[in-house]
C-alpha cells in the first residue's frame, strides 16, 4: 500500500515571562481575587531570563539540539543543569525571546489591533529584519507603521479596552478589542488568538526555512490549537489555518481548523495522512501555536517550592505530510488507533482502544514498537503540582497492558518502560506535548536506522468543555519507509486487459 | 470545586452517616488531599468545603477490591493496580480516616 509520509517537522518555543505574569489564567484569576496576593508578590523573583530558558535542557530537546535519550542522562533538577554552548537556534526549531514575539504579533495582526510603543517598535523591527526566518515574512513592513505613544497605550489598558503587552516589566504595547460589545472579539480573546496565530506562523516559517518544503507547494493546512476565532454569531468559526498560511506566503493553500483538546494534533495528522494518501493534496502542513492562558498554570506550586516559574514557554510546531516518496518515514494508515464513543473511560479501556487495538490491526505486539510518544509533558513542571510524571505513567500503562495481554512478563514491566519510553520534554501547553514533539526526533532516528517504528499518541480531556464526560485519544504508527512507491494503475496493462475482455466477449457473440 | 459542591449537596440530602467517598486518584498526595477535603475540609481553602468538616470516610477503589465484581475490577482497575504505587496511596488515604 502507498502510505503517506512525514517529510519534515519544525518546532518553535517562545519565552514569555511577562506574558506569564499578565496573561496566564492562574495569575489573572489571582489578580481578580486578590491583587495583593502573596503569589503575585513572590512570582517576579521566580521568573527566568531568556538565557536561562535557552539553556534549559528540555527546551534544547524540543528544538532538536539534544535528543530525548540525552536528557535521560541529565540529572534532575534540570533547571540546575544549564546546557552550555547551545544556542537558541536548533536543528528542528528555535527559541524566541518575548520582544521579538511581540513584534511578530503586530506583523500577524490584520486589523490594526496591536499598538506598539514607537521606540520599542523601532528596536524590535531591527531585530526581526536581521532574523533569517522572521525577516523573510513580508508583513515585516507593518513594523514601520502606526506606532503608539506610551500614554495612549496606558490609557487604552487603563480603560479596559486593550490587553497590555509587557517586556521586562515595562508596558510596550497593547492589543485592542475588535468590537465594542462582542465578547468573542474582546481584547482578551483577540490577544489569545493573536498569540496563537503568531506562534504558529513562527513554526510554519521555521518549517519552510529548515526543510525543503516551499511555501507555494503547500496545498492544505490543518491548524489544531485549542483556541477559537470567530465573532458572537460564530464563535469558533475559524479559520486560523488560512490566516497563518497567508503570513508565510502559502498562496496555493487552503485549510481548516481541527479541535479536540490535547488530542487535536494526532487527529489532524491522521486527517493529513488521509488527504495525502488519497491524492487529494500533495503537501499538507499540520500546525499549532501556543496558549498564553496556560503560562504559569502551576506557578503557585513552583513558587511555593522555591523553583523557577518555568511554565514561561509558548510552544508551537509544524509538520509536513506528503505523498509516499519511497524514502521518508511512513504513517501506517491501516492501523490508526481511536478511542471510540463506546470504548469506556477507564485508563485500561482508553489504552486498549488507542494502543492495543491498532497494533492488533497491523499484527504487531506491544514490544514491536520501539518508542511510544504520549503526553510528553516535562515532569519537572508537573510533579511539583501533584500531577506526577505523565509520560512515565503512560509508559507504565502501556507496559501493564502488555502484561495483561501476555506479551511480556510482569517482572519485565519496568524494563519495557525503560526501553520504549523517553522523558517528557515539552512545555505544558495542552495540545503541544501530545506526542507530536517526538516526530522530529523520530524522523531522524528512523532514517538513521536507530529505530524502526514509533507510535504517536494524542489524548484529550473533552470534559473540560462541559459538553460530554467522554475522554479522547488517537494514535498512529510512523515507521521506516518500505522503499517502494506504488505508482497505481499501469495504463498499458489496463488497455491489454480491456482488449482481452472485449475479444472474449466478441467470441461469445460469435458462438451464438 | 464543583465536586465539592456536589458532595456537600449529597450530605444535605442523604446525611453524612450514610455516605462514604470512593476515590480513584493515581497519586498518594492528590488522593490524600481529596480524602482530607471530605473529612476535615478543603486545606487549600479554594472550594465550598473550605472550613467545612464533613467527617466523611474516603476509601480508594483499591481498598474495595473484594467488594467489587472480579470481572469488572479486572476490566476497569487491574491495569492501573500494576502501574500505581498502591501502598503509598492507600496509606495516605487511611491517615484521614483515623
Amino acid at each position: 500500500m502507498n502510505f503517506p509520509v512525514i517529510k519534515g517537522a519544525a518546532y518553535g518555543l517562545i519565552q514569555a515571562a511577562d506574558m506569564l505574569v499578565h496573561h496566564g489564567t492562574t495569575q489573572t484569576m489571582e489578580r481578580t481575587k486578590d491583587a495583593k496576593s502573596e503569589h503575585l508578590k513572590k512570582l517576579p523573583e521566580h521568573l527566568r531570563s531568556f538565557e536561562q530558558a535557552v539553556g534549559y535542557p528540555p527546551n534544547q530537546v524540543y528544538i532538536g539540539n539534544m535528543t530525548p535519550d540525552e536528557l535521560i542522562n541529565v540529572p534532575r533538577p534540570w533547571y540546575e543543569q544549564p546546557v552550555l554552548g547551545l544556542s537558541r537556534d536548533g536543528k528542528y526549531g528555535e527559541i524566541m525571546p518575548e520582544d521579538e514575539f511581540i513584534g511578530l504579533m503586530k506583523m500577524v495582526d490584520a486589523f490594526e489591533l496591536v499598538i506598539l510603543e514607537e521606540q520599542f517598535q523601532l528596536g524590535v523591527k531591527e531585530k526581526i529584519v536581521a532574523h533569517p526566518v522572521l525577516g523573510a515574512i513580508k508583513d515585516v513592513v507593518k513594523l514601520d507603521k502606526n506606532p503608539g505613544k506610551a500614554e495612549e497605550i496606558q490609557n487604552l489598558v487603563d480603560n479596559h479596552v486593550a490587553q497590555p503587552m509587557y517586556f521586562e516589566g515595562k508596558l510596550v504595547g497593547c492589543v485592542k478589542r475588535a468590537h465594542e460589545f462582542d465578547e468573542a472579539l474582546s481584547n482578551h480573546v483577540m490577544y489569545e488568538n493573536l498569540v496563537s496565530k503568531a506562534s504558529a506562523a513562527f513554526a510554519l516559517q521555521l518549517l519552510l526555512n529548515k526543510t525543503k518544503l516551499k511555501a507555494e507547494e503547500v496545498e492544505y493546512i490543518i491548524e489544531c490549537s485549542e483556541e477559537a476565532c470567530g465573532d458572537m454569531n460564530q464563535r469558533g468559526g475559524g479559520n486560523f489555518a488560512k490566516s497563518i498560511g497567508e503570513m508565510c506566503g502559502c498562496v496555493n493553500a487552503t485549510g481548516s481548523d481541527t479541535r479536540s483538546f490535547c488530542a487535536a494534533p494526532a487527529h489532524a495528522l491522521v486527517e493529513a495522512a488521509a488527504l495525502a494518501q488519497s491524492g487529494i493534496y500533495k503537501n499538507i502542513v499540520v500546525l499549532a501555536g501556543g496558549a498564553s492562558t496556560k503560562l504559569g498554570m502551576n506557578s503557585k506550586n513552583h513558587v511555593e517550592k522555591g523553583m523557577p516559574a518555568f511554565e514561561d514557554m509558548l510552544g508551537a510546531f509544524a509538520i509536513h505530510i506528503g505523498e509516499n516518496d519511497g524514502f521518508s518515514p511512513m504513517i501506517r494508515t491501516d492501523g490508526v488507533g481511536r478511542h471510540k464513543i463506546g470504548s469506556g473511560s477507564s485508563p485500561q479501556a482508553v489504552m486498549t482502544a488507542i494502543v492495543a487495538d491498532p497494533l492488533d490491526k497491523i499484527g504487531y505486539k506491544i514490544l514491536d514498537v520501539d518508542r511510544y510518544a504520549a503526553e510528553l509533558q516535562n515532569p519537572e513542571i508537573t510533579e511539583p503540582a501533584g500531577a506526577g510524571d505523565v509520560p512515565l505513567a503512560n509508559y507504565k500503562m502501556i507496559s501493564a497492558l502488555g502484561v495483561k495481554r501476555g506479551e511480556l512478563a510482569k517482572t519485565d514491566l519496568q524494563k519495557a518502560v525503560d526501553n520504549f519510553g523517553m522523558p517528557g520534554f515539552a512545555p505544558t501547553q495542552g495540545h503541544i506535548p501530545s506526542g507530536v514533539p517526538f516526530v522530529g526526533h523520530a524522523l531522524e532516528m528512523i532514517l538513521s536506522g536507530k529505530i524502526s517504528r514509533t507510535m504517536i499518541i494524542g489524548k484529550g480531556s473533552l470534559f473540560l468543555g462541559r459538553m460530554t464526560n467522554l475522554f479522547d485519544g488517537v494514535s498512529f504508527i510512523i515507521e521506516k519507509n518500505s522503499g517502494t512507491v506504488d505508482t497505481g494503475f499501469n495504463k498499458q496493462e489496463i488497455r491489454v486487459m480491456i482488449a482481452e475482455a472485449m475479444r472474449d466477449f466478441a467470441k461469445t457473440l460469435g458462438e451464438k | 470545586m464543583e465536586n465539592q459542591a456536589r458532595i456537600m449537596d449529597f450530605t444535605e440530602k442523604y446525611g453524612n452517616e450514610n455516605l462514604i467517598v470512593v476515590l480513584g486518584g493515581g497519586e498518594a498526595e492528590a488522593s490524600g488531599l481529596a480524602a482530607e477535603t471530605v473529612s476535615t475540609g478543603d486545606p487549600t481553602f479554594a472550594g465550598p468545603l473550605a472550613g467545612v468538616s464533613l467527617g466523611l470516610k474516603a476509601y480508594h477503589i483499591f481498598e474495595l477490591k473484594d467488594m467489587v465484581d472480579a470481572s469488572v475490577y479486572d476490566e476497569q482497575i487491574s491495569m492501573m493496580e500494576m502501574v500505581l504505587d498502591v501502598d503509598a496511596i492507600v496509606q495516605e488515604i487511611k491517615t484521614y480516616r483515623k
